[in-house]
């Protein structure tokens, strides 16, 4: 097990790599001076341009030019953004939190439901709910998000005037302890949806087709015959083997909800990384889409590492091949 | 490729033949469920819509009226108009074309770009092999929407541009199926029948080995088609679309601004992509099971 860590850690440092120089690729063949690239298009003062010129070698082969790039991706330095008169990594920090609880929650929501779903149109197969399931299911996974989210706020904000649409707590009567946390939760709901929906139906669909397979294996009918309930021959000989599939599945697809919450942040004003990168984006302050884009990347990598390791742990046949 | 023949009759035998049941083609299993047909019907009117469009609609899609923000079924709009005063079925319909031209561009060029680099991956094995698939896992693992979104904030905004960069990203999960199924036939008794013969390795990639990737092609692309039209209209929600061009998802930003005042700027751009994304969607799946009559899920 360790040597096979260690094997996934050496195939997965080369594509961190790749990511990094992608990155560097970007600012290098940029139309342009790629000084001020990183700079962002925000006045800096010229003595910083200077400084940054000399720091990333410009007059250097490029080669000489990836090296520094590299060294100071490796001790977290991202540059200093203009726009928002603070340095990069500081920026992506303060935001990460409030990004992951709604990517975490949308995921959870997701791998449950995914998993209750395609566990109950597995049993019910070929029978209406079964049919239902599957339809929605390739619904909820064509619908932009985005849009979803728009039609989430004019149903359930606009409309109903249920739950709040924009921000992530009520500023004007801010509260603390228990009243706060559950005024957050309700602005934690739209957004939290919209961006689920997508994953939930995607692994409705793969918990199904895997429950199909494994429903009609020996074993359950093995104990089917020595009279077992049905909750004990569905989840625990049924939902358990057919899991490997599915955590794959949720584990491939942690980067891209992550990836994904940049539209539904723009939505909902959710301050998070996606919010960040949607005003970097409009102000072109580059150090920080840079920034994004590497860790969304690294997000992808470490997400794809755990869940071969994972699957591995939880499927020894895997350890034959 | 062909539909298999059916077993030799023993000529011998006298008598009646056996009743012959018409096995279902391939026109009747594709279009075996309703869900298809609807489908196979919306992309039909996209497309017809793309093509006629100033026939449809008297209005121009880029400039406004006096009558801002009119709710839908008003006198001569019927789907409303937007904050600036144009005419929302106009803009629906023009729409099309670019959701139609992304997807089915940059679709086009990623089924190209895979079904090469997957063969040679898998016609020649070894260090290429090795090398192309590492490039392609490389690029499964770049989350797709946000590099799209740094090149073209970072290149500036161009259909163009967004069609290079939506193929570039989209060619990998092609390409391994490519690569399977290459490597498995290159070993195939045809194979090396042809190999003999005195084929050489193009025509024996081109003639003998991708006819029977054809079913994985077709399938993987009009998948691709679907996801291409989702990115396109991501970037040009995020505002990265073509200035001078309409798009559904630009329209959706035009309608964050007013979502308290005017519903209508989100339901019908919406609607359209989803729509479409979805029949695209339906359309592999069918594909999927009426090319591959004993692998397909039963319903």
């Amino acid at each position: 097990m360790i040597s096979f860590i260690l094997r996934r850690l050496l195939h997965a440092l080369p594509l961190l790599l790749a990511v990094v120089v992608l990155n560097f690729l970007l600012i290098a063949f940029t139309p342009g001076d790629p000084i001020l690239l990183l700079v962002g298009d925000f006045p800096a003062p010229p003595e910083y341009l200077e400084q940054m010129r000399r720091e990333y070698g410009l007059d250097q082969p490029v080669w000489v030019q990836l090296w520094r790039y590299l060294a100071k991706v490796v001790q977290g330095d991202f540059g200093f953004s203009f726009a928002a008169q603070q340095p990069v990594a500081t920026l992506i920090v303060e935001r990460l939190g409030v990004t992951l609880e709604l990517t975490l929650t949308a995921l959870v929501f997701a791998s449950v439901g995914g998993m209750v779903l395609g566990v109950a149109a597995a049993r019910m197969r070929g029978r209406w709910p079964d049919t239902a399931i599957q339809t929605a299911s390739s619904a909820g996974y064509s619908i932009p998000d985005f849009w979803l989210g728009q039609l989430l706020i004019l149903t359930f904000a606009i409309g109903l005037g249920w739950l709040p649409s924009q921000g992530n707590s009520s500023v004007r009567d801010a509260t603390e302890g228990f009243a706060g946390w559950l005024d957050h939760m309700r602005y934690l709901i739209l957004p939290a949806f919209a961006l689920s929906l997508r994953y939930l139906a995607l692994i409705t669909r793969i918990t199904r087709a895997s429950m199909l397979e494994v429903m009609g294996s020996d074993y359950i009918l093995a104990a089917r015959s020595r009279g077992a309930s049905e909750w004990t021959v569905v989840v625990v000989h049924g939902l358990r083997n057919a899991a490997a599939p599915v955590l794959t599945v949720i584990g491939y697809n942690v980067g891209f909800i992550l990836a994904g919450s940049a539209l539904i942040e723009a939505v909902f004003a959710w301050p998070g990384i996606g919010r960040l990168l949607f005003e970097s984006i409009s102000r072109r302050d580059y150090p920080v889409m840079l920034a994004i884009l590497l860790m969304v990347s690294a997000t992808v990598v470490v997400a794809n590492l755990v869940t071969d390791v994972v699957h591995r742990l939880i499927d020894p046949r895997l350890e034959r091949t | 490729m062909t539909a298999f023949t059916s077993p030799p009759m023993d000529t011998a035998q006298a008598g009646p033949p056996p009743p012959v049941y018409a096995k279902p083609g391939f026109r009747q299993r594709l279009l075996q469920r309703l869900g298809t047909r609807i489908a196979l019907g919306w992309l039909l009117l996209v497309l017809l819509l793309a093509l006629a469009a100033p026939l449809v609609t008297a209005y121009d899609p880029l400039s406004g009226g006096d009558n801002a923000l009119q709710p839908p079924l008003s006198a001569g709009h019927w789907l409303g108009t937007d904050d600036l005063g144009r005419d929302i079925w106009t803009r629906v319909v023009y729409g099309t074309r670019v959701s139609l031209a992304v997807g089915i561009i940059s679709a086009f060029f990623a089924v190209l770009i895979g079904v090469v680099l997957g063969a040679i991956a898998g016609y020649y094995g070894g260090w290429a092999d090795a090398l192309l698939m590492r490039i392609a896992e490389f690029f499964q693992t770049l989350p797709r929407f946000v590099v799209a979104l740094i090149v073209i904030a970072v290149f500036g905004a161009s259909l163009a541009k967004m069609i290079l960069v939506i193929a570039l990203l989209s060619w990998p999960q092609l390409a391994r199926v490519v690569r399977a199924t290459v490597a498995s036939l290159r070993q195939s008794q045809f194979v090396d029948a042809a190999r003999v013969a005195g084929m050489g390795h193009g025509a024996i990639i081109l003639r003998e080995i991708l006819p029977n990737v054809a079913a994985p092609i077709i399938v993987i692309g009009s998948l691709d088609i679907a996801s291409a039209i989702l990115i396109e209209a991501s970037l040009s929600f995020f505002g990265l679309g073509e200035p001078n061009l309409v798009s559904w998802g630009g329209m959706l930003n035009d309608a964050q601004q007013y979502l308290r005042s005017a519903w209508w700027m989100s339901a019908f751009a919406g609607l359209a992509i989803a729509l479409t994304v979805w029949a695209f969607n339906l359309l592999g799946d069918a594909l999927n099971d009426a090319l591959n009559p004993r692998a397909g899920h039963t319903p």
